[in-house]
């Protein structure tokens, strides 16, 4: 094999580049690619899964515009990014100013808790926080009650106003110690002599925060802001574990919608369509978000 | 911190400032640690509680420390099963997805060829494309191959999406390696394999390490392939087996609790052993989210 690749390098096409990368390519090939060609291809048919496949057109397209579940889906999704993206970013930008300029004890106890959230399945997560609302035992209610708060114990998932925030929570709290931890490592970066101008300019903390920190920090924010709203417009697991939609279609996302529609009740093409809704959304907004940092002059 | 108390007009006024801020930021801190760990340590004991004790309160120590839970979540309700699972499939995910990527990788970053930046081009579609884009006909296509509610059915996919990254990731490692490491190699008469494996590789154990961690953690906690493509029981993973565990068990939350807390305890521990590759997989800007 090396005499025929050697041979090879002297001829001008070389083989041995197209065997280094065939065989994760042809993983990526079957599984991924013509997958996501066969997607677009679905949401033209009206398919059961196992009936005959009928060629149907935009039909697939022009039925999601009137599809209470699938609009509110978006609509959700839309609004999770207050709390999977605003809600992260604006916590992780305190801490990091607290944890940051000081030497404090327990820094790395702090540093190391926060990110464990992140780590963990998200089922876990849902699971965990279901126990948390269970509005009979859990240590929310339990805790609302023993500070003589009972009015305000509740039924937080299954509760129709309150249902979505419970959920948005849960997701701030995985997201938060993902942005410190980003935010954390970009600001070892910055110049210490920037901070020291500051303060002979007699800037305080806020100042700092304002004109040191985030400006230093920028590829780090653009990297957390793609992250999360691509997070905020996926979500998937955590709906499933916590609410499945409910109530009612309160915390209905496009994801839970797309799956329902796939594989519980057999509409593959109309779900395909859906996927291909979602997907261009995704893809269209972190090109924007990543091209708008590269013209920031950010390095992400 | 010195330097703003020789800068201040009243350092009596703003050491106060100081030590009242510090107040604030622990407090802060405090805060947060509490929000963050609390959930966790109140579910892991109401593994331990009967249900009749978990009225009791949630912040009460169980009077016993009853294993009960954890055991018959461990045997009976099958978590030992779903635990294996989570191995037979994250380690050759893992192993194949690191061989492979680091192939690609090193063709990309150093071989010239023709069809380098289209190929590369596409590979990133594969990172930025969530996996809603493929999941339907993914599974038509396991089912057409046989490999529905296989092993398979999540071992051949997850590698899929971490070769893509793992290319994306070796190559931006490779390309930033000084060139006369592979020269002076070159000059050794190693073709490019033996360059690749015996003198990139070895010099490459941080970007390789890192890769593998996410490709385990990322396979570990994946939860929609394995909830489309695998049906059976006796085939789940870790979170599948778990959010089928709790949809049966709704009522008996210490059985459930013990549950969770078996299944978040291994990522705490990897986590733990693995945190600087945590922290470098992170912070190097890895775009691909779960």
């Amino acid at each position: 094999m090396d005499q025929a690749q050697a041979a090879g390098s002297k001829r001008k096409f070389r083989l041995m580049p197209y065997l280094f990368v065939l065989p994760a390519f042809l993983f990526f090939f079957i599984f991924i690619l013509i997958p996501v060609l066969n997607t677009l291809r679905y949401s033209f048919f009206d398919w059961t899964g196992f009936s005959d496949a009928v060629f149907v057109g935009l039909s697939n397209y022009r039925e999601l515009a009137a599809d209470q579940n699938f609009l509110a889906g978006i609509l959700n999704n839309l609004k999770f990014i207050f709390f999977f993206t605003a809600l992260p970013i604006a916590v992780a930008l305190a801490l990091t100013a607290a944890l940051s300029r000081r030497r404090l004890w327990g820094r790395n106890i702090f540093r190391v808790s926060f990110f464990v959230s992140y780590v963990m399945p998200m089922v876990v997560v849902g699971v965990v926080w279901r126990w948390i609302y269970n509005p009979v035992f859990g240590p929310l209610n339990t805790a609302l009650k023993s500070v003589g708060l009972q009015t305000l114990a509740k039924a937080w998932l299954g509760d129709f106003s309150l249902a979505f925030i419970a959920v948005g929570i849960i997701a701030t709290w995985v997201q938060y110690g993902y942005c410190l931890t980003l935010f954390m490592a970009g600001v070892q970066r910055i110049d210490e002599a920037l901070y020291d101008a500051a303060k002979v300019d007699g800037a305080n903390a806020w100042h700092q925060l304002l004109h040191v920190t985030i400006p230093g920090i920028r590829a780090e924010i653009s990297v957390a802001l793609v992250t999360t709203f691509i997070a905020a417009l996926r979500v998937f697991d955590l709906i499933f574990v916590t609410t499945r939609g409910g109530p009612g279609s309160e915390t209905m996302v496009t994801s839970l919608w797309l799956y329902t529609n796939a594989f519980q009740i057999n509409r593959v093409g109309y779900a395909a369509a859906i996927a291909v809704v979602q997907t261009f959304i995704i893809l269209a907004i972190s090109y924007f978000l990543l091209n708008r940092s590269k013209l920031q002059g950010g390095t992400a | 911190m010195n330097g703003s108390a020789k800068a201040s007009p009243s350092p009596v006024y703003f050491r106060l400032l100081n030590a009242v801020s510090n107040v604030v930021i622990y407090v802060l801190l405090l805060a947060f640690l509490v929000f963050t760990v609390v959930p966790f340590v109140t579910i892991a004991m109401a593994g331990f509680k009967t249900p009749v004790e978990l009225v009791g309160g949630a912040f009460t120590l169980p009077k016993q420390w009853l294993f009960t839970n954890y055991v018959n979540a461990w045997k009976q309700a099958h978590f030992d099963w779903y635990f294996r699972n989570s191995v037979i499939v994250a380690l050759p995910v893992v192993v194949i997805s690191t061989v492979l990527s680091i192939m690609s990788g090193y063709a990309f970053a150093l071989m010239k060829f023709d069809l380098s930046k289209v190929l590369f081009a596409i590979f990133l579609l594969g990172i930025m494309a969530p996996q809603e884009a493929y999941i339907i006909p993914l599974y038509y296509l396991l089912v057409d191959m046989g490999l529905n509610d296989t092993y398979f059915a999540m071992i051949l996919p997850q590698i899929a999406m971490s070769v893509c990254f793992g290319t994306f990731w070796m190559r931006g490692f490779f390309a930033a390696l000084p060139g006369d490491l592979v020269d002076a190699a070159r000059v050794d008469g190693c073709n490019p394999w033996q360059v690749l494996w015996s003198v990139l590789v070895p010099n490459a154990w941080a970007a390789v390490s890192t890769m593998c961690v996410l490709f385990f953690i990322w396979t570990w906690n994946d939860f929609m392939i394995a909830l489309v493509n695998v049906s059976s029981d006796a085939l789940r993973t870790l979170p599948l087996g778990l959010a089928f565990f709790q949809g049966r068990h709704t009522a008996n939350v210490p059985l459930v609790s013990a549950g969770a807390t078996i299944v978040a305890l291994p990522n705490i521990v990897v986590y733990l052993l693995f945190q600087r590759q945590f922290t470098r997989g992170v912070t190097s800007g890895t775009l691909h989210g779960q």
